[in-house]
């Protein structure tokens, strides 16, 4: 999802495995996914499932996904997947990786069953911590390009600059070189022409974990939003914070138990998913005078649910302008863009 | 630790309450009343919260059969996208706030049996309530996680009897009393009683129920199955029609547990229950006729349960399999006509599978004296 599959790529094609990546979620992807899934499983699954069938097309007969502890559904759905595969006559393997201080020997033999080049386990831990640096190196520089995007001076002139320096650690090999392309790509994005003096509305996004980090998947509001002049925070990335607060020598801000403690009297169990971090990162955003938090949530996701309705309290006790928007795979980008635009001229009356 | 810390922080002994505890138990709780909704876990452990109550002297009120007012109640407070089940809830709740109970019991279960736990939205409940509902009254939501230890279900029951009374033996005599009261229900229930007629036998001995020429199985929910106005009252139609039903309940605990169905086991109690008890009777097709699986609609878990049931059924072809979804407004009609249908196909299919048998009898032993004559 998001930027992260290119690296998944690199990883296991080093370990000596042909990968086939299918292609950025699309129409088709979800129509194929909607088709053989239950009709009430969530987004995320739906894509899943489509992005399944679309690499089986293109001669995959392997799928490497990962598992979870639950109780969201998430959890349950590569045994699922793979039930429903096998159903329609795919004979594919399923390889689910579930958290590995659970049950190590299967974590590591998992992995040994993916290492077709019989790389040493020194090689892979290499592989993999390159692999985490770019990841981070990633998010770091979205993270930067939603700052840009709010401040440019001509509408939609960062995006292209993103795409471009994305590219450019994409291509990156090994530590070094990934140090050195995020470098340049930090400076290509802020020379985007800005707008001196201007105070963005400052909106924190939180939500499931998929339909936050997918941008085909929430029909990429971020990038709408940056480009109305709205300046994003997520609650969630792939990485954490741990890149960011080393480069640019900020105190690192992502603590789950702190969340969990900010959450507790609006929502005091963790649910599964990211319901509680929703609550807790929203009260978090109020305490830090953000103007408003936008929720996503796929539809029928269960934490989210639970979160939204506990939001509303939230919402009630800090005067806070939330908005819960549910994706689905009838959701079209020009409602989406009216509901953003009237929250946003809600923002803005409300800060006069 | 740091989130039963936290939990026990933010919601029972939530500071600004505690005065209130202290004059509670002063008035040694006589005329106190402790409402109960009439949903989710009701029919699994209303005896044995019910009798508990009782012997701390308080009065136990349960909400109202659900109803049309009460669901529509529910429609009305809560979050637009959760399932018909949590919605349900809401109206119960929202039942007991008008009949000015003094405390709400609505315990956080998260896990009874060391290893699954129930949905996210049971999880949730106590706080979707608290930010949904107006004006509730006392909340009794206490966490129970069987996985903390063996002394779980005493700390429990003493966090939740202090506010009645200050004698331990009491509250521990209670809580032995309506242990047992449990066990006798669940027996009951195994024995085939409906959950309501089995609460009813515990008071006084009933009997049991007419059976008919069919048997199916009806795996789902017990606050879905047995509840009579949501599940349009599918088991009583079902007698009716001359059919029998079984349910999750009636298979004895102990095959419940024994056997491993999927690679991976479902998260949540009731879905594994569902999936298993489902598994326990498509592996008996000469005890059932049919299978029913009663889900509603927006429930998370049943996307889930619901295509690992059909997919069962599907490998095994020896069970018909019907799936039944209940909404805020299915129609009577409509769902009869499903039933009947259903009913009419098994019915066809059995009297077809016994003219097939006994032709088949008669084949074989044709058959012996036709190779004989081949010789």
């Amino acid at each position: 999802m998001g930027t992260s599959p290119e690296v998944f790529r690199e990883v296991l094609a080093a370990l000596g495995n042909e990968v086939v990546i299918p292609p950025r979620p699309n129409r088709r992807t979800l129509s194929l996914g909607t088709k053989y899934s239950p009709e009430f499983a969530c987004l995320p699954y739906k894509i899943l499932m489509g992005s399944y069938l679309e690499a089986i097309e293109m001669g995959a007969d392997t799928i490497v996904a990962s598992g979870g502890v639950g109780p969201c559904r998430a959890g349950q759905y590569a045994p699922l997947h793979e039930l429903i595969l096998r159903d329609l006559g795919h004979e594919v393997d399923v390889i689910v990786f579930e958290p590995p201080r659970l049950d190590l020997r299967d974590f590591l033999g998992k992995i040994s069953a993916l290492n077709a080049k019989g790389l040493s386990a020194w090689q892979i831990i290499k592989l993999i911590q390159a692999g985490l640096k770019k990841l981070g190196a990633l998010d770091s520089l979205e993270r930067l390009s939603h700052r840009v995007r709010a401040r440019e001076l001509v509408r939609g002139s960062t995006t292209p600059v993103y795409r471009k320096a994305l590219q450019l650690v994409y291509a990156a090999q090994g530590a070094r070189e990934i140090d050195e392309a995020y470098s340049r790509a930090e400076g290509l994005l802020r020379e985007v022409p800005q707008k001196s003096g201007y105070e963005p509305l400052k909106v924190g996004i939180v939500g499931e974990i998929y339909v936050l980090l997918e941008p085909s998947a929430n029909l990429e509001i971020e990038e709408a939003l940056g480009e109305m002049g709205v300046e994003t925070e997520r609650s969630i990335y792939l990485t954490g914070w741990t890149r960011e607060s080393k480069l640019l020598g900020k105190p690192g801000r992502y603590n789950r138990t702190r969340v969990k403690e900010v959450a507790g009297p609006y929502l005091g169990e963790m649910i599964g998913g990211h319901g509680q971090d929703s609550v807790g990162h929203a009260v978090m955003y109020a305490k830090r005078g953000f103007d408003g938090v936008i929720q996503l949530a796929p539809f029928t996701c269960i934490p989210e649910i639970v979160a939204k309705s506990v939001l509303e309290r939230v919402s009630r006790e800090f005067a806070l302008p939330v908005l819960s928007i549910t994706l689905d795979e009838q959701t079209g980008k020009a409602g989406l863009l009216t509901r953003l635009e009237a929250f946003v001229d809600l923002m803005k009356r409300r800060r006069r | 630790m740091i989130l039963e810390a936290l939990s026990q922080e933010g919601t029972l002994e939530g500071g600004r309450r505690r005065g209130m505890d202290e004059a509670l138990s002063a008035r040694t709780a006589a005329g106190v009343s402790v409402g109960i909704p009439r949903t989710l876990f009701y029919y699994t452990y209303f005896p044995m919260w019910k009798r508990f109550f009782a012997e701390l002297g308080a009065q136990v009120v349960a909400s109202g059969h659900t109803s049309k007012q009460i669901l529509d109640d529910g429609v009305r407070v809560a979050v637009t996208d959760a399932c018909v089940p949590v919605k349900v809830m809401h109206g119960h709740v929202l039942d007991l706030v008008a009949k000015k109970v003094d405390f709400l019991f609505l315990p956080r279960v998260v896990c009874t049996n060391r290893r699954t736990v129930y949905c996210p939205k049971f999880l949730g409940l106590p706080d979707m309530i608290r930010s949904s509902v107006r004006d509730l009254p006392r909340l009794i939501d206490v966490r129970f996680d069987a996985r903390a230890g063996r002394l779980e279900l005493l700390r429990a029951a003493f966090k939740v009897g202090r506010l009645f009374t200050g004698n331990k033996l009491r509250i521990l005599r209670a809580l032995g009393h309506s242990l047992t009261d449990l066990r006798r229900y669940k027996r009951l229930l195994v024995s085939g009683l409906g959950p309501q007629a089995a609460m009813g036998a515990l008071e006084r001995q009933t009997g049991g129920q007419a059976t008919g020429g069919l048997r199916f199985a009806v795996v789902g929910y017990p606050y879905i199955v047995h509840d009579r106005y949501l599940s349009l009252d599918l088991l009583g139609k079902l007698r009716r029609l001359g059919v029998e039903p079984v349910t999750v309940e009636m298979v004895p605990p102990r095959e419940l547990s024994a056997c491993q169905v999927l690679r991976k086991d479902l998260f949540w109690t009731y879905s594994d229950e569902a999936v298993r008890a489902a598994h326990y009777y498509l592996e008996r097709p000469e005890e059932i006729d049919g299978l029913i699986h009663l889900t509603a609609f927006g429930c998370g878990p049943d996307s889930v349960v619901d295509k690992v049931i059909e997919l069962m059924a599907k490998k095994r072809q020896a069970v018909p399999f019907m799936s039944l979804m209940i909404d805020e407004h299915t129609g009577e009609a409509g769902l009869m006509t499903r039933l009947e249908a259903f009913t009419d196909l098994v019915r066809r299919r059995k009297r077809r599978g016994a003219a097939e048998r006994a032709g088949a009898a008669k084949e074989a032993s044709s058959g012996v004296s036709g190779i004989a004559s081949l010789g």
